[in-house]
């Protein structure tokens, strides 16, 4: 079995974003760049999968500019045995991206197509459900435990109302939640190894996808800011300030 | 024609309150047609609460054994055979509309707006990216229906009083078989419901272990508050993952919110900024938490929490 790891390259979780002043996008200029944790949680699970012997490889996949090689590379190093790269210069929003996996699907026919729920910068938790749908495939996503046997997925979920269970056929989408591992850290001579895995480059225009009507951006904005506020000094002080603003 | 079908949440019994929320937000588009389509497999009780809501036109109610369970690879076929009939399709921004409406638009051949938290008109959105360092604004071109999630932390709940039709119809897709439900483990939900509370109390890292989340169920309990945590904490196994609040756990919007023991990631703080009171205890005066508190007390959670508690007599 083949198991296909879409990842997306964002801007870090640990760097403070900033709205271009002209409101005109988010400043990604000289940003420190890395693969979406979401991702590389999906892609620590499709390689622990292949190391017990339940997958025989993993594919790592990332659609965007020249760039994205290097979060590639880095999902190399973490161990997927090679990478395609979907070249465009756009940003596909998340239904051109399914559309676009779904072709890599016929290509490689993965029992697994495993995403992260979401990315961490459009925050849009759509992917991995629009595939699901397009392939007319079982979907689990938002995953926190997996288990495979006979064909078969059993899949806990994080849902609102705890961790919820279900069973799925094979080939299925899963999304991938934040307790479903820890990713390894990748070391230096498996750097090195990546460089020589091979990683295929794909020009959008060859998949053929049709790239449907998209949203259009209008304006970004910073979030209002909510108002300083105060330090009191006991916790009469605070029993005191609550009952004051009506709140107990 | 425009017209607006919610898809309603709920767990067979009662109509989840995120679905009232998604009503109100849903009369903002200024579109009088709203229908709500309850998918249960004894959905009675569901569409007359449902039907009760302030600002609904109709119900549809839709019997089915395989609805027990909502399976969004069940329901989005479901939906699609309702969606030629309307402008808008809608669902609330929680894992069951999140699981659902992505399934849907992608039938639909259209793309999906999550997480709206402002309607502008009827194609014209605001919301959250970037763990809401950012808002954006979008549109959604003409000639496709607009499938959206709406953020249910900012709109309140519509109130009870409407009447609606309920028209009952039947199901138009079958089971596709290869999705089967199992079961459920949470909470047993005897506390109130943290999405909604009016008060919550969030414990962190700080707490160090379940038993020392004690305290912070004690001033709950005493509150009649919700119990909320953030990521360091459900990861540590402190408590069950159903009570994260964050970017990628609950995005709240209660009355009056206690972080206890939690620094401020961003992660956490999108969670919490439609609170109205945000009440920070941490022993680190420099805490990013304190920026956005509205009031902060520095100093050692083990002797403020249960001190706090006392003097709430
Ligand atoms: C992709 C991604 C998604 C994430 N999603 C979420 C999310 O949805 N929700 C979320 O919460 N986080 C999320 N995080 C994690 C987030 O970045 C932080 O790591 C997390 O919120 C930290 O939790 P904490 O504040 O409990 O712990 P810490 O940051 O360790 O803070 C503990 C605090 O407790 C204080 N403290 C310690 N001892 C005491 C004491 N005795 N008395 C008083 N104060 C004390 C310390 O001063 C410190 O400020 C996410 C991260 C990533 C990468």
């Amino acid at each position: 079995m083949k198991i296909l790891v879409p990842i997306k390259r964002v801007v870090d979780y640990n760097v403070r974003v900033r709205v271009k002043s002209d409101g005109s996008g988010v400043e990604t200029e000289g940003v420190k760049m890395s693969i979406n944790p979401f991702d590389e949680i999906a892609l620590e699970e499709a390689l622990r999968i292949r190391e017990r012997g339940e997958a025989e490889e993993v594919i790592v996949a990332s659609i965007g500019g020249t760039d994205v090689q290097q979060q590639l590379r880095t999902g190399l190093a973490m161990g997927a045995d090679r990478a395609i790269h979907v070249e465009t210069e756009t940003a596909p929003q998340p239904l051109t991206v399914a559309r676009i996996l779904l072709k890599l699907i016929e290509r490689e026919s993965p029992g697994i197509v495993f995403l992260g729920k979401q990315a961490i910068d459009d925050d849009c938790n759509q992917t991995a459900q629009m595939l699901a749908a397009l392939w007319d495939r079982p979907q689990a996503t938002f995953a926190s435990r997996v288990e495979l046997a006979d064909g078969k997925a059993t899949v806990a979920r994080e849902v609102d109302a705890g961790l919820e269970t279900i069973e799925i056929e094979l080939p299925a989408v899963m999304s991938s939640d934040l307790r479903l591992n820890e990713p390894r850290f990748v070391k230096l001579p498996d750097i090195m190894k990546a460089k020589r895995k091979p990683l295929d480059v794909i020009a959008i225009a060859d998949l053929g996808v049709e790239q449907g009507a998209g949203f259009e951006m209008l304006a970004f904005e910073p979030p209002p800011k909510r108002g300083g506020g105060k330090v009191v000094g006991s916790v009469a002080e605070l029993v005191d300030e609550l009952k004051n603003r009506g709140l107990l | 024609m425009s017209a607006i079908l919610i898809i309603a949440e709920h767990d067979g019994k009662q109509l989840n309150p995120s679905t009232a929320k998604t009503v109100t937000g849903a009369t903002g588009l200024g579109i009088s047609q709203i229908d709500v389509v309850v998918f249960a497999a004894d959905p009675d009780q569901v569409a007359g609460q449902a039907a009760a809501l302030q600002g609904v036109s109709r119900v549809l109610s839709v019997a089915g054994e395989d609805f027990a369970h909502p399976l969004a690879a069940r329901l989005a076929p479901e939906v699609k055979a309702l969606a030629g009939d309307y402008s808008h399709i809608l669902a609330p921004s929680t894992t069951f509309g999140k699981d659902l409406l992505p399934r849907v638009a992608a039938l639909l051949g259209v793309n999906q707006v999550s997480d709206i938290q402002e309607v502008v008109d009827e194609r014209t959105f605001k919301r959250p990216i970037y763990a809401g360092n950012a808002i954006v604004t979008l549109r959604v071109p003409e000639g496709i229906p607009v499938v959206a999630t709406i953020r249910t932390a900012s709109f309140a709940a519509a109130g009870d009083g409407g009447q609606a039709e309920v028209t009952a119809l039947d199901a138009q897709a079958a089971d596709p078989g290869h999705t089967r439900y199992i079961k459920t483990e949470g909470s047993d939900g005897s506390g109130p419901d943290l999405a909604s509370a009016p008060i919550v109390v969030s414990g962190g890292r700080a707490m160090g272990s379940s038993e020392g989340f004690d305290i912070i169920y004690s001033l709950a309990a005493r509150l009649g508050a919700a119990v909320g945590a953030s990521r360091a904490a459900v990861d540590a196994g402190y408590v069950p993952n159903e009570l994260q609040v964050g970017q990628t756990g609950k995005i709240i919007a209660p009355d009056l919110y206690f972080a206890v023991g939690i620094s401020g990631a961003i992660q956490h703080l999108t969670g919490i900024k439609d609170a109205g009171t945000i009440v920070a205890i941490n022993k680190d005066a420099e805490a990013p938490i304190f920026e956005i508190a509205d009031l902060g007390l520095v100093g050692d959670l083990f002797e403020l929490v249960p001190e706090l508690e006392k003097a709430l007599g």
